[in-house]
């Protein structure tokens, strides 16, 4: 129960960091990767400040031996780069320089039943839908097992088909 | 200059800070496009938590919508090609930060604070393609 208020919360804070910062706005976001424009690079400043401010609070969280709601951090594999990430990276770039939106902003936006994030959520959500089933097509194929989750490693639950 | 500076920075703190309560709290990591996307593959006993941050992000939206107005883009009509090219970029969207694991906050905000090597290339990665469209749209076609 708790930590579905501190998750509520959260995702509260998140969304008006984002409207404060300018992020809701594609305007905004368009005029920031515009840089052979007339650049506006005060988005640079959102991202740093929300770098600056976890990075600093972040190893005084890690002090604990857990989280307050929860069982244990997340824990990252050292993992390398590899193609799958890069060339998501890509192309999640290209969509968002085509509208202006990532998905924290286009979720937040949503709320203000603009005709814009009817259409774009929605796509969003399709495109979501689409990487998880080929993804999990590509576990299963690989290995026999399937993944009812390809999203983090630690909610992803497999077993053998 | 210095004023226009500031709303950047402290929207960027409190987006800081909810990254921060979400460790802190629920030991996850603020990525909206894993905390979102994996709604569509639901794992039992992992879904309220998702759900509820999802409607915070809409609550926020709401607040936003009421206070202050001018956060989001004036209302505008969709024409035949805007929708189509709202489609696009939402397939690319959403297509794009679940096979590269994440997006703007997962990559550039949690994983960029934590020093990873995957989250700063692909920072990289999507700054460069969106500079890339946005040059391309605006100056070449």
């Amino acid at each position: 129960m708790r930590s579905n208020i501190s998750a509520f919360l959260s995702g509260l804070l998140f969304a008006i960091g984002l409207g404060v910062g300018g992020m809701t706005d594609p305007a905004n976001v368009l005029g920031f990767l515009d840089v052979a424009g007339n650049w506006d690079f005060r988005l640079m400043f959102v991202m740093g400040g929300a770098i600056a401010v976890h990075a600093a609070l972040r190893p005084l969280i890690h002090k604990r031996e857990e989280p307050l709601f929860a069982a244990k951090f997340p824990s990252f594999s050292a993992s390398r780069l590899d193609a799958k990430l890069l060339v998501g990276a890509a192309l999640f770039g290209v969509g968002w320089g085509l509208g202006g939106y990532c998905p924290g902003p286009a979720l937040t936006s949503l709320a203000t039943g603009a005709s814009r994030l009817l259409v774009f959520v929605p796509a969003m959500f399709a495109g979501m839908f689409l990487a998880q089933v080929l993804q999990v097509r590509r576990v299963r194929g690989k290995t026999g097992w399937r993944c009812s989750s390809t999203g983090t490693r630690s909610s992803a639950s497999c077993s053998r088909s | 200059m210095i004023s226009s500076l500031l709303a950047p920075l402290l929207g960027g703190a409190l987006i800081g800070l909810s990254a921060s309560l979400l460790l802190l709290a629920n030991g996850r990591v603020a990525g909206i496009s894993g905390i979102v996307g994996s709604l569509l593959a639901p794992v039992r006993g992992d879904i309220a938590w998702r759900v509820l941050f999802f409607g915070g992000l809409l609550t926020g939206g709401l607040l936003l919508a009421w206070l202050r107005p001018g956060s989001f883009a004036p209302p505008a009509s969709l024409s035949a090609g805007g929708a189509g090219l709202l489609v696009a970029a939402g397939l690319l969207v959403g297509f794009g930060s679940r096979l590269g694991n994440g997006c703007t906050s997962g990559h550039g905000v949690c994983g960029i604070s934590r020093g990873s090597a995957r989250s700063i290339a692909a920072t990289l990665t999507f700054m460069a393609t969106g500079v890339l469209t946005v040059f391309l749209v605006r100056h070449v076609l």
